[in-house]
């Protein structure tokens, strides 16, 4: 009896073993395309690239601050680079208080009916295109910062202190300003949801703890939930750099494009406050079209590549922060 | 000492102070849902739908063309990201002691993080460039590594809610793993795949970047995937910073169609995921 | 101090002790369901009140009543009485951050502030209420430490986070925090049932000594824990207070059948 029973079994086995290793070699494979992915964009951004890397140096393309596609055909990326770094950051810091009091707001204070509205809100601001956010940048939110803060400051600033005018620059609503407050609108939502699920997650053991010493509601919050969820809260905070800092479309309809700089010190290192700026994403996106030398292309896909680095660090140094602000598990 | 009122009343502002933060980052979502409400419901109209491009300063005319070539982009470009971004998701969630499963995890985030412009000059670099010009193919591989880290980790995540005790009758019941997976496993999940792909779509769907330099655009109604096509998002953009008021209206338009499709993929995939947490 | 005012349901009197706490009729609903019922019990001041009973019988829940923890779960809803220093806590126009600051509690669990010091856990209550005077704190810290049996085991790191602490210093550390604040009474809920018997041993030595400074009390699912180390016990049933008295009378000479075969079927 044994025997042909063994000898059932064996084909079975075999197809067992014969389909799992066939289905993880798919999958492997597939997967691999994700990876493949993932390191291709670097290569491929930096192959693209390698013409005017090498022509410029990968320093002297970094900190080059003549970007002549016409005349000289010299290019270099410190404009760009300094405009996406100030624009992402000034967004980031104006994002703040509103996108952690959301969080707060919506975590522990609303009521429940609330609750739901705000996430609801808060999914649909991550989700809506950023040409969206770009025309009403373009037909309502400059025209409106125009009107009720360019010219007046503008004008007053003319009147009072016509020294730093030019730190000012055209109040004509395409701008620096504008493209800050559009980018900080559009990265609110990242901040707020990850912040929101990290105060969320607080164990309640440590709100009791704090209330049991006789704490308020909002003592509550600074003592046990916020220090808690810190590493929750950065990471939103860092998500919301990554995106302000890769923003494209929206930026690139409100800001001005241009790429004439203030010096500080000697060094061209601002925008003025309302006149254009530019950024990297938005510079590749308005010229790709229209550059027509090799040299040009290069420089603008080079320009990607730096992009890709950046993004790269911010990424990685998320990890790094959260690893550290993370709260260790309780020991036993 | 700081007496119990002082308390209280800092707790009342705090009070205050949130809800004047969550009313401030409110304040642009709903201006701009209001605004291309009403600009949109007022430019709409049936021509945008069903009639491409009229020449510059003409009036009317409509977007037929970036629709069609809207739908043709995304659906390809989810084909073509479907196959690679469940099978991650599957290695992600089903594989833990697999040894690509660390690296893929950080490098599917870092890809998700990683600007959408940026997967459009790799595509540019890939395809356009080799090919010798722009096409709708590239747009919608451009695409595709958009929805693919997108896909891998909400497939991961729909699939780990999928409980344990079903792997193990299945597995107990002698099937291999791979019919445990296919058969038991998915099916259980099917609903948030979907949604997963919903999620995919309506974040690809509005993105212009990536599209410039690869579909490039097109006024004319193009079904040929080898050839430039015209997109929503593009010809929004094209519109908007174009000079003609017509235009500027038919823009508006676009927003809100973008807008409605956005919200009837969240709509849909709450409704697909309904009864779950 | 406090007149003596008892009239407790086992008619049990200790007229010569005066009172910190009273309950008179305390009723716990989780909305329609009741997890305490009608309890009353007397709650001796320096002394320490056990409180004992099957798990489920609603032990935590009538210690989370004492200090108005209950406010903080929407669903439930006390009724009755809770009296500290004759005063009923739940009147309206008590406030009740200013009771959790006289009636502390420790948890079953010990629950640090991962993020804090040793030393800023202990302050933390301080410093809400405003105290910043650094020899203040030091001082509060020091004698905190010291009644919570921690203070030579930590004293030369009191920097260090509060996580490198052994769970037993842990939870000995939150008590410490809870004293901090001087509170009147001190409520602890099965604070040594997540703890190895070295640091089990450790908390129940340090109540002998406690009680000279705060009224405690203490559940428990270890009927020997309430023996060593409490004055008084109350047996709990079902969200009902079965029996109170001294606690060599309840574990000697239980008055109620149900507290005899509750405390033979252990012992037995
Ligand atoms: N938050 C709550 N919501 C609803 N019911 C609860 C809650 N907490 C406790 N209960 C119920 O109240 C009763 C008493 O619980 P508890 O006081 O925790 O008992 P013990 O501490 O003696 O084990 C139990 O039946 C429990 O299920
Ligand atoms: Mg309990």
């Amino acid at each position: 009896m044994q025997a042909p029973l063994a000898r059932l079994k064996r084909p079975s086995a075999l197809y067992r073993m014969l389909g799992d290793r066939v289905f993880v070699v798919v999958v492997t494979l597939l997967a691999l395309g994700i990876v493949a992915l993932s390191l291709g964009l670097g290569y491929y951004l930096y192959l693209g690239g390698a013409q005017a890397i090498e022509r410029f140096g990968f320093w002297g393309f970094l900190t080059g601050t003549t970007w002549d596609p016409a005349l000289k055909e010299e290019f270099g990326a410190w404009p760009y680079l300094v405009g996406t770094l100030l624009t992402s950051f000034c967004a980031l810091f104006l994002s703040l208080f509103p996108a952690i009091a959301a969080a707060i707001y919506a975590a522990e204070y609303a009521p429940k009916w609330l609750v739901g509205i705000i996430n609801y809100l808060v999914d649909l601001m991550a989700a809506v295109p950023s040409v969206v956010y770009g025309i009403w940048g373009i037909f309502v939110l400059a025209p409106f910062l125009r009107e009720n803060l360019f010219l007046p400051a503008y004008l007053w600033t003319a009147e009072h202190a016509p020294g730093i005018l030019p730190y000012l620059g055209n109040p004509s609503g395409y701008g620096f300003f504008t493209a800050v407050v559009i980018l900080a609108s559009m990265i609110i939502p990242y901040t707020t949801a990850l912040a929101r699920d990290a105060i969320s997650l607080v164990p309640q053991a440590q709100r009791e703890a704090a209330y049991a010493l006789g704490a308020t509601r909002w003592e509550v919050m600074r003592l046990a939930m916020l220090p808690y969820a810190r590493g929750g809260i950065l990471a939103g905070v860092i998500l919301a750099l990554g995106r302000a800092l890769g923003e494209t479309m929206a930026v690139a309809m409100v800001i001005g494009n241009t790429n004439i700089m203030l010096k500080l010190l000697g060094i061209p290192l601002l925008y003025p406050l309302f006149g254009p700026a530019t950024t990297m994403p938005s510079v590749i996106a308005l010229e790709f079209k229209e550059a027509v030398t090799d040299i040009h292309l290069s420089s603008l896909i080079a320009l990607g590549f730096y992009l890709f680095l950046v993004a790269f660090v911010v990424n990685l140094l998320a990890s790094y922060l959260i690893n550290v602000f993370k709260v260790g598990g309780q020991r036993a | 000492m700081r007496s119990l009122q002082a308390r209280y009343n800092r707790d009342r502002v705090m009070v205050a102070l949130l809800l004047l933060g969550t009313a401030l980052a409110a304040l642009p979502l709903l201006l701009l849902l209001g605004y291309a409400l009403i600009e949109g419901f007022t430019s709409l109209n049936w021509d945008f739908f069903t009639k491409t491009q009229k020449p510059p300063g003409e009036l009317g005319g409509g977007m037929a063309q970036a629709i069609v070539g809207t739908i043709i982009l995304n659906g390809v470009g989810l084909l073509l990201a479907i196959p690679f971004g469940l099978a991650a998701g599957i290695l992600l969630s089903e594989y833990p002691e697999h040894p690509l499963n660390p690296p893929l995890r950080v490098l599917s985030d870092t890809l998700n993080g990683m600007p959408a412009i940026l997967k459009g000059l790799l595509a540019y670099v890939l395809i356009v460039k080799p090919m010798g010009g722009f096409s709708g193919l590239s747009g919608a591989v451009a695409l595709a590594f958009i929805m693919l880290p997108i896909l891998a980790k909400s497939t991961e995540s729909v699939l780990r809610l999928v409980p344990w005790t079903i792997r193990e009758a299945g597995l107990g019941l002698g099937l291999p793993r791979w019919r445990v997976i296919l058969s038991l496993v998915f099916p259980a999940a099917r609903a948030g795949v979907v949604t997963g792909m919903l999620l995919a779509l309506s974040r690809a769907a509005g993105e212009a970047a990536p599209l410039l330099f690869t579909a490039f655009g097109n006024v004319y109604m193009q079904l040929n995937l080898l050839q430039p096509m015209d997109s929503l998002p593009v010809r929004l953009y094209t519109y908007a910073v174009s000079p003609y008021d017509d235009w500027h209206r038919q823009a508006w338009a676009a927003g809100l169609v973008l807008l409605a499709l956005i919200v009837l993929t969240s709509l849909l995939a709450r409704w697909a995921t309904r009864g779950r947490q | 101090m406090i007149r003596p005012e008892v009239k407790t349901t086992s008619g049990n009197v200790h007229e010569e002790l005066p009172l910190r706490m009273e309950t008179r009729g305390l009723s716990v609903f989780y909305g329609k369901k009741a997890g305490v019922r009608e309890v009353s019990l007397p709650i001796y001041n320096n002394r320490v009140t056990a409180l004992i009973g099957p798990s489920g019988c609603g032990k935590t829940t009538f210690l989370r009543a004492l200090n108005r923890m209950h406010d903080l779960t929407p669903i439930a809803r006390v009724t009755g009485e809770a009296l500290l220093d004759g005063q009923n806590i739940y009147e309206r126009g008590v406030d009740p951050v200013e009771i959790r600051r006289r009636v502390g509690m420790v948890f079953q669990k010990p629950n640090p502030f991962p993020t804090l010091s040793v030393y800023d856990n202990v302050v933390s209550g301080l410093k809400l209420v405003g105290i910043r005077h650094k020899g203040l704190l030091d001082e509060a810290v020091e004698r905190s430490l010291t009644q919570a049996a921690l203070w030579d085991e930590v004293k030369d790191r009191l920097r260090a986070p509060s996580m490198s602490l052994s769970g037993g210093q842990q939870q000995r550390l939150c008590i410490a925090r809870a004293l901090a604040v001087q509170p009147e009474v001190l409520l602890m809920d099965e604070p040594t049932s997540a703890l190895d018997p070295i640091s089990t041993q450790s908390i129940e030595d340090l109540m002998s000594e406690l009680k000279k400074h705060v009224t405690i009390v203490i559940v428990t699912h270890n009927m020997q824990q309430a023996a060593r180390v409490s004055d008084f016990t109350g047996y709990f049933l079902t969200g009902e207070l079965v029996e109170f008295g001294p606690t060599n009378q309840i574990f000697t000479n239980p008055k109620d059948p149900r507290t005899e075969a509750y405390i033979t079927g252990r012992f037995g």
